[in-house]
C-alpha cells in the first residue's frame, strides 16, 4: 500500500469517521468521563494506547489463525487431518478471540504500567479495567477482521501498516472528540441548565451539535477520493446517504 | 439456595419502567445511538439483546457458585460472546439484508454495558428464575427505548416507519428532516426524550 492511501485511511479513522461522533462507539466513557480536560485526556491517551496493542495482536490473530485459508492454521489442520487440499476456517471464534485479546491486553498494560510507569498509572490507572468494555476497541478489531477475512482477493487484504493506522488514529479521533466535549463541559459549569436536562441530557444535545460539525467534514473525504482510489476505513457514507433518493436534502422543485 | 433480593415479578416491573436501560440507567448506548435510523433495526437489535441476555443470565446463574470473584469479568464476556456469536450467525443466516446493515453492532452486544451489569447485579447473585424474569424485563425496557427512539428518528427522516413512507408520501419531500436519520439526529433525539422522561418523572414526584 502505497503512502496516500495510508495517509487516507488515517484522517478517514480520526475526522471523517470519528469513532465517536459518527459510528458511535465509546458513547459510555464520552459521556462519563468528560467532566473534565486532564481526565478526558488520560482516558483517550489509554485508549489510544490500548486500541494500538489490541489491534496488532488481533491483526495478528485474524491473518495467521482465523481468516479462510489462514497459513499457519492450515499448516496445522493438514498436519492432523493428513489431507494436504484441507482448508481451515475459523471466522467463527473471531469475538471470542478478540475479546480474550482485548481482556488481557487490558490486564497486561495496567500490569507493565504499574510496574515501570508509576506516575503514569496515577494518572491514568483508574481508567484501565473501563476499557475492556469499551467498545472503540472491539469496533477498531472488528474493522480490521472485514478488511481481512472479509476480503475475497489475497491483494487486497490489509497488512499490518493500515491496521495499526486504523488503531492509532482512531484512538486519536477519540481522544479529539472526548476532550473537546470536557472543554465545552467545563464551560458548562457556569450555566443555566433546565434541571431536567443536567448531565447526560444537555451532553448529548451538545454531543448533536460536534457531531452535525463533524458532518461537515464529509466534504474533504470526497476531494480525498478524488486524488486517490482507495477503500474508506468506515462503513457510514454521509455523502452516499445524502445523495439517495429516500434521505435526499429537501428541495423545491419549483425553484430549480 | 435461597435467594434474597428483589423476587421476579419486582425484577421484571423495574426493568420496564423504575430501571429502564436506556431512559434511567443509561447502559448500552451504543446500539441506541447507532441502530435506531429505522425500526426495523431497532427491533432487531432488540431481539438480538433479549436472546443474549436471557442465555447469558440463564448460564450465569448456573454457574453462579463456581465463579471466582477476580474472574467473573471475563467469564461473563466469553459467556456473551459465545451466544453473541450463535446471534450473529443467525442472523445473517435468515436476516441477510439487516444483519447486513446492523453492521459491526451485532458484535458490539459484546461489551453492550447492560448485559454484562445484569450478569454482575442479578444473575449472579440470584437463582434461575429471577434471573430469566430480570433478563426479560430488562430487554424489553431496552427495546422499548430503541423503538422509542427509531420512531421518532424514522418518522422524522423518512416519513414513515417500516421502510414505507405511508404518512408524507409523494411530493410533500420538503417534509422529510435527514438530519434525524443521520449521526447529528441520534443524539438529538436522545438527548431530549432523556429531558423529557426526566421531566415527566420529577413532576410525577411532586404531584
Amino acid at each position: 500500500m502505497d503512502l496516500t492511501a495510508i495517509i487516507i485511511i488515517a484522517v478517514s479513522a480520526a475526522i471523517l469517521n470519528n469513532f465517536v461522533l459518527i459510528n458511535f462507539v465509546g458513547i459510555c466513557p464520552f459521556i462519563g468521563v468528560s467532566r473534565r480536560v486532564d481526565m478526558a485526556f488520560g482516558m483517550g491517551c489509554a485508549v489510544t494506547f490500548v486500541i494500538t496493542i489490541a489491534a496488532t495482536l488481533s491483526w495478528f490473530f485474524t491473518y495467521f489463525f482465523l481468516q479462510q485459508g489462514a497459513p499457519w492454521a492450515t499448516a496445522i489442520y493438514q498436519q492432523f487431518t493428513g489431507d494436504v487440499n484441507a482448508v481451515s476456517d475459523l471466522t467463527i471464534l473471531s469475538y471470542i478471540i478478540y475479546i480474550f485479546v482485548i481482556a488481557s491486553s487490558v490486564q497486561f498494560v495496567e500490569m507493565v504500567v504499574r510496574k515501570f510507569y508509576p506516575p503514569l498509572y496515577k494518572s491514568f490507572g483508574v481508567f484501565l479495567p473501563l476499557i475492556t468494555t469499551n467498545c472503540a476497541i472491539l469496533f477498531a478489531c472488528l474493522e480490521i477482521m472485514k478488511h481481512v477475512s472479509g476480503e475475497p482477493v489475497e491483494a487486497a487484504k490489509w497488512g499490518i501498516l493500515p491496521s495499526l493506522t486504523l488503531a492509532f488514529f482512531g484512538g486519536v479521533g477519540f481522544t479529539i472528540a472526548i476532550v473537546l466535549m470536557a472543554g465545552l463541559r467545563e464551560e458548562l459549569e457556569l450555566c443555566d441548565v433546565p434541571k431536567s436536562l443536567k448531565g447526560a441530557g444537555i451532553t448529548l444535545l451538545i454531543a448533536g451539535i460536534l457531531a452535525m460539525a463533524f458532518l461537515g467534514f464529509t466534504g474533504m473525504k470526497s476531494t480525498l477520493e478524488g486524488e486517490a482510489k482507495t477503500q474508506e476505513a468506515g462503513k457510514f457514507e454521509p455523502d452516499k446517504v445524502l445523495s439517495s433518493p429516500k434521505l435526499a436534502w429537501p428541495v423545491d422543485k419549483k425553484t430549480n | 439456595m435461597a435467594s434474597d433480593g428483589p423476587t421476579p415479578l419486582e425484577r421484571f416491573i423495574n426493568g420496564i419502567l423504575p430501571e429502564n436501560p436506556v431512559y434511567r440507567q443509561l447502559l448500552g448506548m451504543c446500539p441506541v445511538l447507532a441502530v435506531t435510523n429505522s425500526m426495523q433495526n431497532a427491533i432487531t437489535m432488540a431481539g438480538a439483546v433479549m436472546f443474549v441476555l436471557i442465555c447469558a443470565n440463564i448460564l450465569i446463574s448456573l454457574i453462579r457458585g463456581l465463579l471466582k470473584p477476580h474472574l467473573r469479568i471475563l467469564v461473563f464476556t466469553l459467556t456473551i460472546a459465545t451466544f453473541v456469536t450463535i446471534a450473529d450467525r443467525v442472523l445473517a443466516a435468515y436476516m441477510y439484508e439487516t444483519s447486513k446493515s446492523l453492521g459491526p453492532f451485532i458484535p458490539l452486544i459484546i461489551v453492550n454495558c447492560l448485559i454484562i451489569c445484569r450478569c454482575e447485579v442479578c444473575s449472579s447473585k440470584q437463582g434461575i428464575v429471577t434471573s430469566i424474569s430480570d433478563a426479560i424485563g430488562q430487554s424489553l425496557g431496552f427495546g422499548i427505548g430503541l423503538a422509542s427512539m427509531a420512531m421518532v428518528r424514522e418518522l422524522l427522516a423518512t416519513g414513515g416507519l417500516f421502510g414505507t413512507e405511508w404518512i408524507w408520501y409523494g411530493d410533500n419531500e420538503k417534509y422529510r428532516w435527514s438530519l434525524m436519520g443521520l449521526p447529528p439526529g441520534a443524539f438529538f433525539t436522545l438527548g431530549i426524550l432523556l429531558g423529557l422522561v426526566n421531566w415527566l418523572t420529577a413532576k410525577k414526584k411532586t404531584n
